[in-house]
């Protein structure tokens, strides 16, 4: 799982939920692959993003310092910034770990990339 | 007709590891999705030139998804089967991808997408494969979930085998009543190999549905006259007792080797009054 994906992902399918953003990232396994750097992509991508949660999964990563904790106009003309979030969000890739929904405590696995979000017949 | 998948088993257990092999291999089932995956691109009417995040319902082995790369887009892809998704890495697809069941919502934050395209997922829907699972509650439910997270002027383009009308009745009412505009394209309406259904659905107002495919206008005004013709032609038999019929009986019995009289211009005649 990207951390792009991250940033859009919530639990208020299960019931009873109202927000269910963010979910707590608990990364146990990451690994980085590489993608084509877009920066027109990132840009219309920045208006879609949650700028708390794309530095919380940062520091779970341990890339806080690349990224500033505010977000700014400034990002959209800064190249390099631009070139680290294309980093963080589209090439660090997280392989095992877990997803916790902020309300209710529901974990959500993350096996071999991929993020389990199926819900149990009393959730829905 | 073939028999339909949706009626041997539920999704995540219809497509295990064998027939999840079938996606990867079997260069027929390629050709044709990512064939409708080009189609459902093509609906979706995206803006030129654009990077779009673009959510695909039901990836499976993530085809359609390389249609999208192709075209410049990113992608995220949700399926209910694990072996699908297995193969879509094993392929090293670009698009992200998500584990989860279409009918318990879409856990995405509004306003999170360009666009989504479905192939072949959406009759699944249709289905209740376990007691607690109403279609009706279940559709609505993913078209208001989806609804949410599509931005504004978004299309969201499905393309479905329905079994039968009434299948297409409760899909179309259910989107409609989530909030969306749009309606159904049928490709190639009078073949029965090539017709494809597209559900195109549109979040902001209601604007014109795009032209489906291998339809002229002339097509689609209903030809009576040749329709009985061609009823009459489809019987394939002349009528009884007519010249045709006779010389057709006869033709039958020389090539069953029985003793039949030539044909002549007397042959079917009426004989007049005098006998």
């Amino acid at each position: 799982m990207k951390l792009s994906t991250y940033n859009f992902l919530t639990s208020k399918s299960i019931r009873g939920v109202k927000v269910g953003y963010p979910l707590k990232l608990v990364v146990s396994k990451q690994d980085e692959v590489e993608a084509e750097f877009n920066p027109t992509f990132i840009e219309r991508l920045l208006p879609k993003l949650e700028w708390s949660t794309v530095y919380l999964s940062a520091e779970v990563v341990g890339l806080q310092e690349d990224i500033p904790k505010e977000f700014s106009d400034d990002i959209v003309s800064n190249q390099d910034v631009l070139q680290k979030l294309h980093h963080l969000l589209l090439e660090v890739d997280i392989l095992e770990g877990q997803l916790e929904c902020p309300e209710t405590g529901r974990v959500f696995p993350i096996k071999d990339g991929i993020p389990n979000m199926l819900l149990n017949e009393d959730e829905v | 007709m073939a028999r339909r998948p949706e009626h041997a088993a539920p999704p995540e257990i219809y497509y295990n590891e064998d027939e999840a092999k079938k996606y990867s291999s079997n260069t027929r089932i390629i050709d044709i999705q990512v064939e409708m995956a080009e189609r459902a691109l093509e609906l979706l009417a995206l803006p030129e030139e654009e990077p779009c995040l673009i959510l695909d319902i039901g990836c499976g082995s993530g085809l359609s998804g390389s249609v999208l790369e192709d075209n410049e887009h990113m992608w995220i892809g949700m399926d209910i089967s694990k072996a699908m998704l297995d193969i879509a890495v094993d392929r090293e697809v670009d698009g992200d991808l998500v584990l989860g069941d279409m009918g318990e919502g879409m856990p995405f934050r509004p306003g999170t997408f360009d666009g989504a395209i479905s192939i072949s997922a959406l009759q699944w829907l249709c289905n209740a494969d376990k007691n607690y699972h109403n279609p009706q509650k279940r559709l609505y439910h993913f078209f208001s979930t989806l609804f949410s997270c599509l931005s504004r002027s978004a299309r969201a383009v499905f393309q479905f085998y329905p079994e039968n009308s009434d299948q297409i009745e409760m899909i179309t009412t259910q989107s409609m009543r989530a909030g969306f505009y749009g309606g159904l394209v049928v490709d190639y309406p009078n073949s029965s190999k090539a017709k494809k259904y597209y559900l195109v659905l549109m979040t902001g107002g209601q604007g014109p549905l795009p032209e489906a495919l291998g339809e002229t206008a002339e097509d689609r005004k209903a030809s009576y006259i040749r329709k009985r013709d061609m009823a009459r032609e489809a019987r394939g038999k002349p009528l009884k007792k007519s010249r045709d019929w006779i010389l057709a009986k006869k033709e039958r019995r020389r090539r069953q080797g029985k003793d039949t009289r030539m044909d002549t211009k007397y042959t079917g005649r009426k004989r007049s009054g005098r006998f």
